[in-house]
């Protein structure tokens, strides 16, 4: 019964977020923007400056699973960002009163979220050849349930915070301390390897770097660049972004839990 | 449906709720008068499993408000103070989401939605999204969706709050039908009298306390005075003078002055009042509200306090909202 009640409040959670983000056109527009004009901008100027000296490679490339991963970045944040605003004057109030787990919320936002951020990737996907890349089937079947994950670890861990969190200010200030540095330290733009020490030691911490590496497993597996900018084995990414989601979700599901 | 006992619930070193008890019977139509911060959505919040009691007991529908919260959420229908609508989602989605979380079986949706729409006069607006409602709309919507899974007890915490005197009546013609028709228990906060004078019973609360609980009737007849009001150019002065020509302790306040007088000799006062007071520009007689009650009990008038930081939210929530349409 408990199970079941369980079950009903994360479907109920996930098929409101899925609807609100239908009818949203224009974050739907804003969220597919913001990678193109990284690539097409930022890349295009960044592309003479930094040279790989790797035969037949483009920065572009490089450049391009950093995008797709900032977009899932961005996305999955903005997903678990409403629970705050929703807490107080929202649809949560009503789950938070209803005979259901309050756990569910957690994961129901957590599965909501990475829904909504595993269309906006796909479409991203689309893009790649303004990059210069073709992805083959192969490639594009290993890729969506790894952005899937991805998305579903920034997702949980947004939550947690969320749900920490009195104020709409205080998560903006928080957001701004945590999601930047995610971004930055990603590996997106450089490779882990050029940075300096010191900085290599957070980006091994940081679990959007896992994702933006198995994104370059995937889809560099032939180049003759992959031994220059993939750092772990596949396996070994997949394993960290499991146990980093793992631990969220449960830490969400408590703190959802605690609320009074 | 409801007894409380004793119950208390502290904030740091803030007492909202300082040791209630009350009962609250089947059918009842029960109502918490008191001004902004007196504990009333404490209270609620408390009934509703939202928050736990620092001390004291209370079941709702015979469950345990702490150790059965399941089973009290199940059996209780809520209405907050500020929209818990998504407003992103139709009406009809809004009170689908909420069957399918109280588990309303599959079969009974629909007529039970259709039901209610036509009762709360929504039935034509179900396909529109919520956000093109107005307040007093979404407020019927959510009293609506309270009662979609035959709750034991609604609760309508404030549920005319921020909405103009017109639509607040209308609310209530509607709430009046609910009554009628639903049978259910309903327990309800409000600081406007006339809504309080509508209940069946009536517990006034400030700081924490409940201070009176009894039927309207009663705690007025108990008051036992008819209300003298008057207003002059000098009212220090006037104050002055009542008290020693007519031997009464009048009370000033906002430039008001209250005359307490027995019962019935509210109307031998009048020409004395009108005799006595110099530079006279306003009387009134009247019989007494359940505001006199609170000002007898308390001193005070029910009024607005300061605005708090969720208050302000409110404020900018509402302005938007409006702007949006």
């Amino acid at each position: 019964m408990q199970l079941q009640a369980f079950a009903v409040a994360v479907y109920v959670i996930w098929f409101r977020e899925l609807k609100k983000y239908f009818r949203e056109r224009t974050r739907l527009a804003a969220m597919l923007g913001q990678p193109l004009l990284y690539l097409l901008i930022m890349g295009q100027g960044l592309r003479t400056i930094f040279q790989l000296n790797i035969e037949g490679f483009d920065y572009l490339s490089f450049m391009y699973p950093g995008v797709v991963a900032m977009t899932i970045l961005f996305t999955s944040m903005f997903a678990s960002v409403s629970i705050i605003w929703d807490r107080e004057f929202g649809f949560l109030k009503e789950v938070l009163v209803a005979p259901v787990p309050r756990s569910a919320i957690a994961v129901g936002k957590a599965l909501g979220g990475s829904t909504t951020a595993l269309l906006q990737g796909t479409i991203l996907l689309i893009l790649a050849p303004l990059a210069g890349l073709t992805l083959s089937a192969n490639a594009v079947i290993q890729i969506l349930p790894l952005l899937f994950l991805l998305a579903f670890a920034i997702t949980s861990f947004g939550t947690m915070v969320a749900a920490h969190t009195e104020s709409m200010e205080g998560f903006h200030m928080i957001m701004n301390f945590i999601i930047v540095p995610l971004f930055l330290l990603s590996g997106a733009f450089f490779p882990i390897g050029t940075a300096p020490e010191w900085m290599q030691a957070l980006m091994k911490l940081n679990p959007v770097a896992y994702g933006v590496d198995a994104l370059r497993n995937i889809m560099f597996t032939d180049s003759p660049a992959k031994d220059f900018i993939v750092y772990y084995p596949l396996a070994y990414d997949v394993l960290v972004l499991i146990v980093f989601s793992a631990v969220m979700v449960t830490l969400s599901m408590l703190a959802f839990n605690r609320i009074e | 449906m409801i007894q409380v006992e004793n119950l208390t619930k502290k904030f740091k070193d803030f007492t909202a709720v300082d040791a209630i008890s009350f009962a609250v019977g089947a059918g009842e139509f029960f109502g918490f008068l008191g001004p902004n911060g007196a504990g009333k959505t404490t209270t609620i919040k408390i009934l509703a499993t939202l928050l736990r009691p620092t001390r004291g007991t209370a079941r709702v529908n015979g469950y345990d408000v702490i150790r059965e919260a399941t089973a009290v959420r199940r059996s209780i229908g809520m209405v907050f103070q500020d929209p818990s609508l998504d407003d992103r989602l139709t009406a009809r989605e809004n009170l689908e989401l909420h069957a399918m979380l109280y588990g309303v079986p599959r079969r009974e949706i629909a007529p039970r939605m259709a039901e209610l729409l036509e009762l709360v006069g929504l039935a034509d607006r179900q396909r529109d999204l919520v956000r093109k409602f107005s307040g007093g709309m979404k407020r019927r919507l959510e009293i609506a969706r309270g009662l979609l899974h035959r709750p034991g007890v609604l609760f309508l915490d404030e549920p005319t709050v921020g909405l103009d005197p017109q639509t607040r009546n209308h609310i209530w013609e509607y709430i009046g039908g609910i009554r009628k028709n639903e049978g259910a228990t309903v327990f309800l906060t409000t600081h406007y009298i006339e809504e309080a004078e509508a209940c069946d019973r009536v517990g006034i609360i400030d700081h924490g306390k409940i201070i009176a609980l009894d039927t309207p009737a009663a705690l007025k007849a108990a008051v036992n005075a008819d209300v003298i009001t008057l207003q002059a150019e000098a009212p220090g002065e006037a104050v002055r003078a009542i008290r020693e020509q007519l031997g009464l302790r009048a009370v000033l306040t906002d430039g008001v002055i209250h005359v307490p007088a027995g019962n019935g000799a509210g109307e031998r006062l009048v020409p004395r009042l009108a005799a006595a007071v110099p530079a006279l520009t306003a009387l009134s007689i009247r019989k007494p509200t359940l505001e006199d009650v609170f000002l007898h009990l308390t001193g005070r008038a029910i009024r607005e306090e300061t605005a708090g930081a969720l208050d302000r939210m409110r404020e900018v929530r509402r302005a938007s909202a409006r702007r949006g349409g």
